[in-house]
């Protein structure tokens, strides 16, 4: 049953009801907590929060779950997964152990990985919520995890990226164009994904074909993928399309995800039909999941949770599914959840943080929309923290502005950008590509090549007159 | 320096040899590079664009030109009910998102009298300013004279709910509206966030059985509809399939799927896939 926590500052006592409402006012403050009236009321209060989380133990997490097992599959998923001989290292910290636990020279990146499974997403959201931006990326960087399907995703000093060629029509040239420049500035390793037009089927495996042909032509050690909804992929599957990486948006609750017109039966169904598919060269994690905090309570189905919270959550249904990618959309919803680039920032850092430690290849959509107190200095800013912080991959765009999403992310340039200035490469199957191809005059030191490589010259000879694009 | 020198001097930006590939899409590619870093121009141009769309999320929908504007485009024989949500202002509108998803409770009463009579719709539309009044305010006329030229000559009939206007609001207060109307389906029009290419893009909604509270597994999305998106005609006829294909299973969002084949967009290549890239 929900527990009372309660303790004095001063002359003033404070009452917290229950965990959910200690969580939610120990975290940093964001908008979408104040619009769920979560928040903490005073800067004090906040504070007081973290400092009695601190002192509970980690054991509380299994025993108090913050959505009822009996209402919710991701709770039952939490706690039935749940390996109680990784955890046995770290039973008897509290909270505020754990941050020091997760800094100290003890917690290597074998010990880290060793202990996954046994901490929980509330675990991971309630130790972040104590910690600082910098100690968020000094422990993300210690998390290794590696994925693969064509190449291998999540290596330590590299950063890969995920080439979005999205047209509001999906025009199947202008698609095309997209993916060459992107290709030209050395993107797409972590994917080539395109965000459909339109949610349908037979769009959807159109652009399957055209990603498939483009990757089989230049045989580009890399994946696509469409983003789709699950349905529409297995669909896509059962008609014998080329079927790469399998699509979701997933949430942290149950009702989030029912929201979304999925559960967990039908991501386990999409996992193993896209396996039994054996397009892999390298590896054979068929999954790309898309989080970003504020899901659930845009779906009201947050359980009167804080939305890092939540978001945690959906990194235990990520896990269960072997993903190769995982993309917290950070600042794609917009002001009323992530207010300003100080929020975005912090939620970037914190999910990734979350997110590497439960395990999940986390990469981030360093972005914003138009109605956000953001700009693109603020991206610049995330993206070089999250570079530091080892993120697997970010995404890649012409010109950091998403035509068909009304939004702007990280461009290709962008992306060069944080890997000159931080020493990252591409993943090591695509950077040997990128040398074979000619794109880079020199690979080892960034230098791209002035001159269009001779493969690609090739192709454009191939280009329709300019008068077709307008039929 | 001699010319013999200057040749020689490598050229501090470095176009794209495939910048002729602009001509193919507006999507900001070829923008060429001073080491791997945007060019000032190209640097300037975005922060202009970008300028331009946080200043189009405050500007206001113009209800009663608009109102006048479709009276006379689809030559109506009353004119649209104007509603507002709960957001009284811009500033409320973006920090309190289940504000605008609900009506305020003047707006309420009046559908609650327009509907008095009890009589039931096959559909009401329903145009909202969401994040883009100027997509709302361009693609509205252009996009309703094609709907209702589709809807005339369908098989089915249609009887429609009095068109309604709502300022200040979300997707889901369709929901709110469709029900007081009486009718059997709502359609969301609504201006989407405006992106630096595309401050004008209209989003359409539907949703059967509409009622307060419904989710976004119970509604269908057409996205895009403008003048250099998807066309009037063509989103009016994927919305009529839809349309269709709910009334017949009593149904809408994730169970209803657009399984004609040639809703497929077709762009300006037609059916294939394909393109330059791999043309041989």
């Amino acid at each position: 049953m929900a527990q009372t926590y309660h303790t004095t500052v001063g002359s003033r006592r404070y009452r917290f009801n229950g965990l959910a409402e200690l969580m939610a006012k120990a975290t940093p403050p964001r908008s979408g907590d104040r619009l769920a009236g979560v928040i903490a009321e005073s800067a004090e209060e906040r504070v007081v929060a973290q400092m009695v989380l601190a002192e509970l133990p980690l054991t509380t997490f299994l025993n108090d779950v913050l959505v009822p097992y009996e209402q919710d599959e991701i709770t039952r998923l939490i706690i039935d997964e749940h390996d109680a001989a990784a955890f046995a290292s770290l039973k008897h910290l509290t909270v505020g152990d754990f941050r020091n636990w997760l800094l100290s020279d003890y917690a290597t990146s074998d010990v880290l990985a060793a202990a996954r499974p046994g901490i929980t997403p509330e675990m991971a959201a309630a130790v972040s919520k104590l910690m600082r931006n910098q100690d968020l990326m000094l422990v993300a960087k210690k998390c290794h995890v590696t994925t693969a399907f064509r190449n291998t995703i999540g290596l330590p000093g590299r950063l890969s990226t995920r080439l979005q060629p999205n047209h509001p029509t999906d025009d199947v040239t202008g698609i095309a164009a997209s993916i060459l420049d992107g290709l030209l500035y050395g993107s797409g390793d972590a994917v080539i994904g395109i965000n459909p037009a339109t949610d349908n089927v037979a769009q959807s495996i159109k652009l399957m074909r055209l990603m498939d042909d483009v990757i089989q032509k230049y045989e580009i050690p890399t994946q696509s993928c469409v983003l789709t909804h699950v349905t529409n992929t297995l669909e896509a599957i059962e008609q014998g399309a080329p079927v790469d990486l399998v699509f979701q948006s997933i949430g942290g609750t149950e009702a989030t995800n029912r929201s979304f017109g999925f559960d967990l039966s039908t991501l386990a169904e999409a996992e193993a039909a896209a396996q039994t598919l054996n397009r892999g060269t390298v590896g054979r994690n068929v999954m790309y999941f898309e989080t970003g905090q504020g899901s659930s309570l845009s779906a009201d189905a947050h359980h009167g949770l804080d939305q890092q919270t939540c978001e945690a959550r959906a990194y235990a249904v990520a896990r269960k599914f072997n993903p190769l990618l995982v993309n917290t959309v950070v600042g794609f919803i917009g002001p009323e959840y992530l207010y300003d680039g100080k929020e975005i920032t912090r939620a970037g850092l914190e999910d990734h943080f979350c997110g590497k430690l439960l395990g999940v290849p986390m990469g981030c959509d360093v972005c914003y929309t138009n109605h956000a107190e953001a700009d693109q200095n603020d991206m610049d800013n995330l993206l070089t923290l999250l570079g530091v912080a080892g993120c697997s991959f970010v995404m890649g765009i012409p010109g950091s502005d998403d035509i068909m999403l009304n939004y702007q992310t990280t461009s290709f340039h962008d992306a060069l950008y944080a890997r000159r200035v931080l020493g990252l490469k591409a993943a090591p199957e695509f950077e040997q590509w990128l040398a074979k191809m000619q794109i880079f005059q020199d690979v080892s030191s960034y230098r791209l090549n002035d001159q269009l490589p001779a493969a690609f010259a090739n192709s454009l000879r191939h280009l329709p007159t300019e008068a077709a694009r307008d039929v | 320096m001699s010319d013999n020198e200057s040749k020689k001097a490598p050229p501090i930006v470095i176009a794209n040899p495939w910048e002729r590939l602009r001509a193919f899409t507006d999507a900001r590619i070829g923008l060429g590079r001073a080491g791997i870093s945007l060019p000032t121009h190209q640097l300037l141009a975005f922060q202009l664009a970008h300028a331009q769309a946080q200043d189009a999320v405050h500007c206001p929908l113009e209800c009663h030109a608009l109102a006048d504007e479709l009276t006379t485009a689809l030559s109506l024989h009353q004119t649209p009910i104007h509603v507002h949500s709960h957001a009284v202002d811009r500033a409320m509108y973006l920090q309190r998102p289940d504000y605008g998803r609900r009506l305020d409770d003047a707006s309420r009463e009046q559908l609650q009298q327009a509907a008095q009579s009890g009589q039931r719709f096959d559909l009401a539309v329903v145009i909202v300013d969401g994040l883009s009044a100027l997509a709302v305010q361009q693609n509205s006329a252009p996009f309703l004279t094609a709907l209702y030229r589709a809807l005339e000559s369908d098989q089915r009939e249609w009887q429609l709910a009095p068109l309604t206007i709502v300022e200040q609001g979300r997707v889901a207060i369709g929901d709110e509206v469709g029900a007081l109307l009486n009718a059997d389906a709502v359609l969301v029009m609504i201006g989407e966030r405006p992106g630096l290419s595309s401050p004008d893009s209209l989003g359409l909604y539907m949703t059967w059985e509409p009622e307060v509270g419904l989710k976004d597994d119970r509604r269908n999305c057409i996205s895009n509809v403008r003048p250099a998106g998807l066309k009037p005609e063509e989103a009016a006829r994927r919305l009529l399939l839809l349309l269709t294909e709910a009334r017949q299973r009593k149904l809408s969002g994730v169970q209803l799927k657009d399984r004609s084949e040639d809703s497929v967009l077709d762009g300006a290549t037609g059916g294939t896939t394909q393109n330059f890239l791999v043309a041989d």
